[in-house]
């Protein structure tokens, strides 16, 4: 049986790295992030976990040292955040266009300048198009169970794709939370080793990462986009096993309270938590009202989005990201985008908030919520409101 | 099959033999690991330079190559030009994926994944993305220790770009981005000291070569593969497009760049210094820039300054591998 332990969220990442056996480490420290690849740095140290840890001299050489790695054939996870992600950028769409399935834990940090350590979702937003299968989590025990979910996602035959596993900085990386760590048997029960086809190997050489000309460009990359989309597929099914196993259920999209609703938020991350109470408070008031949880943010589950919230009249969409001088919140401009040619749909409301580390408490979520219905009825000549800025 | 070896001037004094020993031609294979029919130049003496390292390094090798000439001339979609494990991925990170390959390779062999080989690991870039831009990752992992051989194929210019400077194009050269003109001579700076930066790191083996001495490479490549730790040989490669020289001239050019003493062969072997080849005189720096067009803008005054740096870079050289 698995045990409940008291752990700091990053400390378990740590631990369950180490019962998947992975073979190699590459990190380079940044706030969030550092308990991370800190502990697996001293995993390594005492015999707990035989990995060789590669202490690069950047994020971009560590992401490149797990292309290595991953396409040597070995089990690879790296860790990240903020500026850190930003120098990755370019190694990012090299790790999803060459199939190498590398895993990666993103503590989401705000971005510079001013500088900032704290939490919001601009270093996630700034990655979207790289073609990474993307897991949002909520509070410890989904970073745990969905950092090992990534690897058997990832290393999936169908699919070989990196994963990011999103967490948010310090609001979820550096807590201590009651935690289900799974026990080894469990773990090997539902994780097969890794079996990389066509590894680097001398006795049969391959080519990787070619040159590809304007005849050939267009298909290549349409192949990845066709793969990124069926990857679907083997999330949801590695869920349902790892419901199977573990009694936990995950699902790309997530509702609270939002059958009936007239009124949904959508959050991602953290805030979800906080929203959840701010929901039931709400509903205490006689208020009709849900929460959505994004989950899943590539490959993108418009199906489950449009049937979550077809019904309700108003979606309220909270983003931890701006994309200046555009639509606002890249989240909602999404979900716009994925319900305008549907015949029912709700009025789309766009906040940005909770950016570099900024709360938002119980009541903010309520004050945004019944600033959002009036707005969606008297409309605004705004593309989206800050939330909580101080004019 | 014995070897056969032919015994013209095995009567010679010993101490000539040693000095032309760099010249003695013996049986190498002839399998082609980097196959022919790639898309290089005319003339290329960098497809040279790969080709005879990929002669000495073998079927057991697994090389990570930077974005450059090499790359793009022996990997367009749908053919290759590599018979032995071959990985690219970008400009700057190839010391990095190097890195992660030998980490990788060692943790499964580790736990008996996969069978103990001893594959060595090869990094191949170009000047650009040694001295440049991959300067950062290629110090990290020297510094780190990883078991592997770095080739910096030394063009002495960014050529897949179009013939751009790098920090290693020499002092002079007309490049289009160093271009010589009313007010500028081409590169105003010296070539930047690669050997110098690597020999700071501290590592078992550093070397330097070209294609004009071709068994003098074979040999470096094949110590330095055998290195156990960070190995790193330098390759100048004559460019015809580059230099503006005519192509049948290369092998001719990369004689004189040694034989001028522009550019030395020697060894630093834990340390030690040591020349390859003893040169009581060198040539002139002129009759190795007179056939490039990247100098022929210079004035006399200008080559008499580059001759008389030359000549001083080399003594220092020559003493510290006597020293
Ligand atoms: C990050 C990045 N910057 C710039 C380039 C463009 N680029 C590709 S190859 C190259 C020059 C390569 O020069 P070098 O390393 O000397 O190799 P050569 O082609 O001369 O053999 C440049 C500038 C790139 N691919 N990636
Ligand atoms: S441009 Fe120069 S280095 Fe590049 S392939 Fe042609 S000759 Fe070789
Ligand atoms: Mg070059």
């Amino acid at each position: 049986m698995a045990k409940r332990v008291g752990i700091e969220v990053s400390v378990a990442i740590g631990e369950v790295v180490t019962m998947t056996n992975t073979d190699v480490i590459a990190a380079y420290p940044i706030t969030p992030q550092t308990h991370i690849v800190e502990h697996l740095a001293k995993l390594v140290a005492d015999g707990e976990l035989d990995a060789e840890y590669i202490p690069v001299e950047s994020e971009h050489s560590a992401l490149s040292a797990c292309l290595g790695a991953a396409a040597a054939g070995a089990r690879t996870f790296t860790a990240t955040a903020g500026q850190g992600l930003e120098l990755m950028h370019e190694v990012l769409y090299i790790a999803s266009s060459m199939q190498l399935p590398v895993v990666m834990a993103v503590a989401n940090r705000a971005l510079s300048a001013p500088l900032s350590v704290w939490g919001d979702h601009s270093d996630a937003m700034a990655v979207r198009d790289t073609g990474w299968i993307q897991i949002f989590t909520e509070n410890g025990q989904e970073v745990v169970d969905n950092i090992l979910c990534a690897f058997r996602i990832a290393e999936d035959r169908g699919v070989l794709l990196p994963v990011m596993v999103h967490l948010d900085g310090f609001h979820l990386s550096h807590v201590i939370e009651p935690i289900l760590l799974p026990e080894q048997s469990e773990v090997d029960a539902f994780l097969p080793p890794n079996d990389y086809p066509l590894p680097l190997d001398p006795a049969k050489p391959v080519t990787m990462g070619d040159f590809g000309p304007p005849f050939i460009y267009t298909e290549v990359k349409w192949a990845q986009e066709v793969n990124l989309r069926k990857s679907m597929e083997t999330i949801l099914k590695c869920w349902g096993e790892f419901d199977r196993i573990f009694k936990r259920c995950y699902h790309p999209v997530e509702c609270y309270r939002s059958e009936d609703a007239e009124v949904l938020l959508l959050t991602m991350g953290s805030f979800s938590e906080t929203a959840m109470t701010a929901i039931d408070q709400m509903r205490q008031q006689g208020k009709n009202i849900g929460l959505i949880k994004l989950r899943l943010w590539r490959p993108f589950p418009f199906d489950e989005i449009r049937s979550a919230v077809r019904d309700a009249e108003v979606l309220i969409v909270l983003d931890r990201a701006l994309s200046f001088g555009g639509p606002g919140g890249p989240v909602a401009s999404e979900i716009r985008s994925a319900l305008y040619n549907e015949d029912k749909r709700p009025k789309i409301v766009s906040f940005v908030g909770g950016l570099g580390g900024r709360d938002i408490t119980v009541s903010g979520f309520s004050e945004m919520v019944n600033r959002g219905i009036e707005i969606s009825k008297t409309g605004s000549k705004h593309e989206f409101e800050i939330f909580g800025a101080r004019e | 099959m014995g070897k056969k070896s032919i015994d013209v001037g095995l009567d010679l004094p010993l101490k000539i033999r040693a000095r032309h020993a760099i010249h003695e031609v013996r049986p190498v294979t002839i399998k082609e690991n980097f196959a022919p029919g790639n898309r290089s130049c005319i003339g290329c003496a960098e497809a040279l330079a790969v080709r005879l390292t990929c002669k000495a390094l073998g079927d057991n090798v697994i090389i990570a190559m930077a974005t450059g000439c090499m790359e793009i001339v022996s990997s367009q979609l749908p053919y290759t030009s590599w018979e032995v494990p071959w990985i690219h991925t970008l400009f700057e990170n190839t010391a990095a994926v190097a890195s992660g390959i030998e980490a990788g390779l060692e943790a499964m062999v580790r736990k008996g994944r996969i069978p103990a080989r001893e594959t060595k690991i090869v990094a191949m870039a170009g000047d650009g993305g040694t001295a440049d831009i991959g300067l950062q990752a290629l110090s990290g992992a020297l510094e780190r220790g990883h078991n592997f051989l770095y080739i910096c194929f030394d063009n002495e210019a960014y050529m897949n770009t179009g013939v751009q400077r790098s920090s290693s194009t020499p002092y002079g050269a007309s490049t289009t981005t160093s271009p010589a003109g009313k007010v500028s001579i081409g590169q105003i700076t010296p070539k930047k000291d690669m050997l110098g930066i690597v020999a700071a790191h501290n590592i078992p083996y550093i070397a330097t070569a070209c294609p004009s001495y071709p068994f003098d490479l074979m040999d470096k490549v094949a110590k330095a593969a055998a290195v156990k730790g960070p190995a790193y040989v330098h390759i100048l490669s004559v460019c015809p497009v580059g230099w503006r020289s005519p192509s049948e001239l290369s092998v001719r050019i990369g004689r004189l760049a040694v034989e001028t003493g522009i550019f030395p062969l020697y060894e630093i072997e834990n340390g030690k210094y040591k020349m390859s080849l003893s040169l009581p005189k060198l040539k002139p720096v002129y009759d190795y820039m007179r056939l490039q067009g990247r100098f022929r803008h210079l004035s006399e005054d200008t080559i008499k300054q580059i001759q008389q740096r030359v000549t001083e870079e080399y003594q220092k050289l020559v003493a510290k591998a006597e020293g």
